[in-house]
C-alpha cells in the first residue's frame, strides 16, 4: 500500500507536512533528531489509510519526506 | 512498489541553512524540479543574490555565479549575452530585488533581457535579523520600523510583479505563493513557464513567491503560513499580470 | 614599414580593445571618455561583439562580472565618480579571481570635479579603492600608441592572473592624437580558462564566489592571493629608464607628466644639469628595485604628478634613504609645463628637499 519515509535528521520539526496531510497520519515524533529536533513521524499503525497524495512531500521544505505507491 | 515522489536529481542531498519552515527550502525544490523535467541542468547557469538566497551554490549541483547585493540581473544580463544558448537565472529576495538592486531588476526586464528571475517576497530582510524591506507591509513591525511601518515616513510596499510587467521587454510576470499544497503546486507551473519562456525565446521572465520567514515574523512556522494568507495575499494579489503569447515584439 | 593613423588616444584604446579579442564593452558615458563606447556601439557589432549603453557604471561592472565569469574577454570604462561606483564590483572580480579590463580616463575630483585632466585617481586604482585585502594591476599609458599596445597588455595580465585590470590616463592621453599602429606588435595571447561558468556538461560543476565563511578559509583566500600579488610584483614590472647613467637628479612621472619631464630634461641637460627620468608604466606592480637602485646613486628625485601627492608617498617607500625626495604637484586640471619643472630641477639641485 502506499506510504511515505521520512528522513528523520533532516527534518526540522516544521510540521507543514502534519498540518496539511489529509489522513492525519503524521505525528510529531516524542525523540529529538540529530539535529536537535522533534521529527515529523510517520503512523505506521495507519499505514494503510495512506493514499500517497504526495501532500506532506510537497509541503516539505527540507526535502525530507518520499512517497511510495 | 514505486516511488511517486523523491528528491530531485538536481537538489542536493543535503541539510539546508534554511530555519524550519523557511519557504526557500520549497522555492528551490520546485526549481530543481524543473530543471530536471526540461533537462536544463548541464546548460544552466545560477546566479544568487546576497541574502539567505546566497547559499543556492550548496544546493544546485549546477554552475554558479556569486553576485554581489541587488546586482544578479546586471550579471546574468552579462552572461546570457555572452552564452545565449545556455539558461541563465538569477534568484533574489527583498532586499536585492526591490532595495538595493531595484535599477538593475528595471533595465534588464526593460531590455527584455532573456534570462528568468525568481523573486523571493517574506516582506523582511532575513539573513540580516528581520529588518524592514521595501515589501514589508504597512503596520508590520520590523527591527528596523519597530512602531509599524508608517507609510507618511517609510512610503507603501513596492508591488515588483505588477511594476516589472509595466515594461514591454518583459514576456512574463507573474507571483504566486507557498503556503499551501495548492499554491505551491501552482507555483512550480510557473516556474516551468518561466524556465519554458526563457528556453523558447520570448524575453524577461519573473516569478514572485510570496514566502514566510516565521524567524524574523516572530511566530511559528505554521502561524506564518497563516499569516501570508491573511495578510500578505490581500496586498500582494496572486496572478499572472504579464504573458506574452507570441513573438509579437519582433 | 608599419602604417600608423592619426589617433585619439581614447579611440586607440578601444580598437585596442577589439584587436585584444574583446567582444563585450558595457558602459555609461561619463566625460571625458564617451569616445570609447562610443566607438565601441559602432565596431563592437561589427566584429560580432556586444555594447549594451548600462544604466549606471554599477550595472555596468556586474555586466562584466557576467561576460567574464563566462570565460569572454570584457571591459567597460568610465572616469572618476563612476570608477568609484564600481569598486564593489571589482572588489568581487578580485575575490572571485575573475578577469576584467577597467579603464579610468581621469578627470578632476573630488567630487564632481571638473573635466580637465588630472591624475588624482591614482590612489584609488593602485591603493585600493574597493574593500578587502586585494590589488589592481594597474597601467598608466603614458601615449597614444600605448593607449593602443598597454589595452591589449590589459587584456592578457587580466586573464592570466584571473584578476582586474585597470587602465588609468589622464583626460589628455585621453583626447590627444598622434600617429599609431593600430595592429599588435605580436600575436595576442589568449590563456585558457577552465574556471569558466559555461554549463556542467561533461564535467563536474564549478563555482565563482569570493564568500569564505568557514575556519580560517577567508585568511587562506587572502595569503592565496597576496602571493598571486608578489607574484605579478616579481615579474610584470614595466618601466621606461632615460638619461639615468649620469644622472644627479631624477623625475619620476607617468603619464602626461613624463612626456614634459622628457622636454624639461632635454633644457635641463642643455644647460649642464645630469638629469634623468624613470617612468613607471605599471603602478602596480611597482618599480621598486628600479627606483631604489638609481635614486640611491642619484641622490635627489623630483616627483611630478597631476595631483597632491600620490605616486610620491609610494617613491618615498621606494627610493634609497640616501635620495631627497622633492615633489612638484599641479591638482585640479592645473598643468606642469616643461620651463615649470625646469624651475623645479634647478630648486632641488640647489637646495634641500621639500
Amino acid at each position: 500500500m502506499a506510504h511515505i519515509v521520512i528522513d528523520r535528521d533532516r527534518c526540522k520539526g516544521c510540521y507543514f507536512c502534519i498540518e496539511f496531510c489529509p489522513r492525519n497520519i503524521i505525528k510529531i515524533s516524542g525523540e529529538h533528531n540529530r539535529i536537535g529536533y522533534f521529527p515529523a513521524e510517520f503512523v505506521e499503525e495507519e499505514r494503510e489509510r495512506c493514499t500517497g497524495c504526495k501532500t506532506c512531500a510537497v509541503m516539505c521544505p527540507d526535502t525530507a519526506i518520499e512517497v511510495y505507491k | 512498489m514505486n516511488a511517486v515522489f523523491k528528491r530531485p536529481d538536481n537538489l542536493k542531498d543535503t541539510n539546508t541553512h534554511f530555519c524550519p519552515g523557511c519557504t526557500h527550502g520549497i522555492a528551490h525544490r520546485l526549481i530543481a524540479e524543473a530543471m530536471d523535467e526540461l533537462g536544463i541542468a548541464d546548460r544552466t547557469i545560477g546566479i544568487p543574490g546576497v541574502g539567505c538566497c546566497v547559499f543556492l551554490y550548496n544546493y544546485f549541483p549546477i554552475d554558479v555565479l556569486e553576485a554581489p547585493h541587488g546586482r544578479a540581473p546586471a550579471c546574468a544580463t552579462g552572461m546570457k549575452r555572452a552564452q545565449p544558448d545556455r539558461v541563465i537565472f538569477a534568484y533574489q529576495g527583498d532586499g536585492d530585488m526591490a532595495a538595493i538592486g531595484t535599477s538593475e531588476i528595471i533595465h534588464a526586464a526593460n531590455r527584455g533581457e532573456n534570462i528568468t528571475v525568481f523573486f523571493v517576497n517574506n516582506s523582511v530582510y532575513g539573513m540580516t535579523g528581520g529588518q524592514m524591506a521595501p515589501t514589508t507591509l504597512l503596520g508590520q513591525q520590523t527591527t528596523t520600523s519597530p512602531y509599524g511601518r508608517d507609510f507618511k515616513s517609510e512610503g507603501y510596499p513596492i508591488k515588483m510583479a505588477e511594476m516589472l510587467a509595466t515594461l514591454e521587454g518583459v514576456a512574463y510576470s507573474t507571483r504566486v505563493a507557498l503556503h499551501s499544497p495548492k499554491h505551491v503546486n501552482q507555483a512550480k507551473k510557473a516556474i516551468r513557464k518561466a524556465f519554458e519562456m526563457q528556453i523558447n525565446e520570448m524575453g524577461f521572465s519573473m516569478v514572485e513567491m510570496l514566502s514566510t520567514c516565521n524567524t524574523n515574523w516572530r511566530v511559528s512556522p505554521l502561524d506564518a503560513l497563516k499569516m501570508l494568507e491573511r495578510e500578505m495575499i490581500p496586498y500582494y494579489p496572486l496572478g499572472v499580470f504579464k504573458e506574452r503569447t507570441g513573438k509579437d515584439f519582433l | 614599414m608599419t602604417e600608423k593613423k592619426l589617433t585619439k588616444g581614447n579611440i586607440a584604446l578601444a580598437e585596442g580593445a577589439i584587436q585584444a579579442g574583446c567582444r563585450f564593452y558595457f558602459g555609461y558615458p561619463i566625460t571625458p571618455q564617451n569616445d570609447i563606447p562610443e566607438y565601441l556601439a559602432r565596431n563592437l557589432p561589427k566584429n560580432g561583439g556586444t555594447f549594451i549603453p548600462a544604466e549606471s557604471e554599477i550595472a555596468s561592472i556586474n555586466m562584466v562580472m557576467g561576460a567574464s565569469a563566462s570565460g569572454k574577454r570584457a571591459m567597460t570604462s568610465s572616469s572618476g565618480p563612476g570608477i568609484s561606483l564600481m569598486q564593489e564590483g571589482i572588489s568581487y572580480l578580485a575575490g572571485s579571481e575573475m578577469p576584467a579590463v577597467i579603464v579610468n580616463i581621469m578627470r578632476c575630483g573630488p567630487g564632481l570635479g571638473g573635466i580637465a585632466p588630472t591624475q588624482g585617481d591614482y590612489n584609488q586604482a593602485v591603493h585600493g579603492g574597493g574593500h578587502g585585502d586585494y590589488r589592481n594591476i594597474v597601467l598608466a599609458p603614458g601615449s597614444v600608441q600605448e593607449m593602443f599596445d598597454l589595452t591589449i597588455k590589459a587584456f592578457e595580465l587580466a586573464d592570466r592572473y584571473r584578476n582586474p585590470t585597470m587602465i588609468i590616463a589622464d583626460a589628455m592621453i585621453g583626447q590627444f592624437q598622434e600617429p599609431c599602429r593600430l595592429t599588435p606588435e605580436k600575436p595576442v595571447e589568449f590563456p585558457e580558462k577552465p574556471w569558466a561558468l559555461t554549463g556542467r556538461r561533461g564535467r563536474d560543476p564549478r563555482l565563482l564566489k569570493s564568500l569564505y565563511l568557514g575556519d580560517y578559509e577567508q585568511e587562506e583566500h587572502n595569503l592565496f592571493l597576496k602571493k598571486k600579488y608578489d607574484e605579478i610584483q616579481e615579474n610584470e614590472v614595466m618601466v621606461e629608464m632615460q638619461n639615468l647613467d649620469d644622472a644627479e637628479l631624477i623625475i619620476i612621472a607617468f603619464g602626461t607628466p613624463a612626456r614634459v619631464a622628457k622636454t624639461a630634461i632635454s633644457l635641463a641637460r642643455a644647460e649642464g644639469l645630469k638629469v634623468g627620468l624613470i617612468r613607471p608604466i605599471t603602478l602596480f606592480p611597482f618599480p621598486f628595485r628600479e627606483i631604489y637602485e638609481h635614486s640611491g646613486r642619484a641622490k635627489n628625485v623630483l616627483v611630478v604628478e597631476m595631483n597632491t601627492g600620490q605616486m610620491v608617498r609610494d617613491v618615498r617607500i621606494a627610493a634609497h634613504k640616501d635620495a631627497a625626495i622633492h615633489f612638484y604637484g599641479r591638482p585640479g586640471g592645473g598643468f606642469p609645463f616643461p620651463d615649470d619643472v625646469l624651475d623645479e630641477i634647478k630648486k632641488a639641485l640647489g637646495g634641500g628637499a621639500r
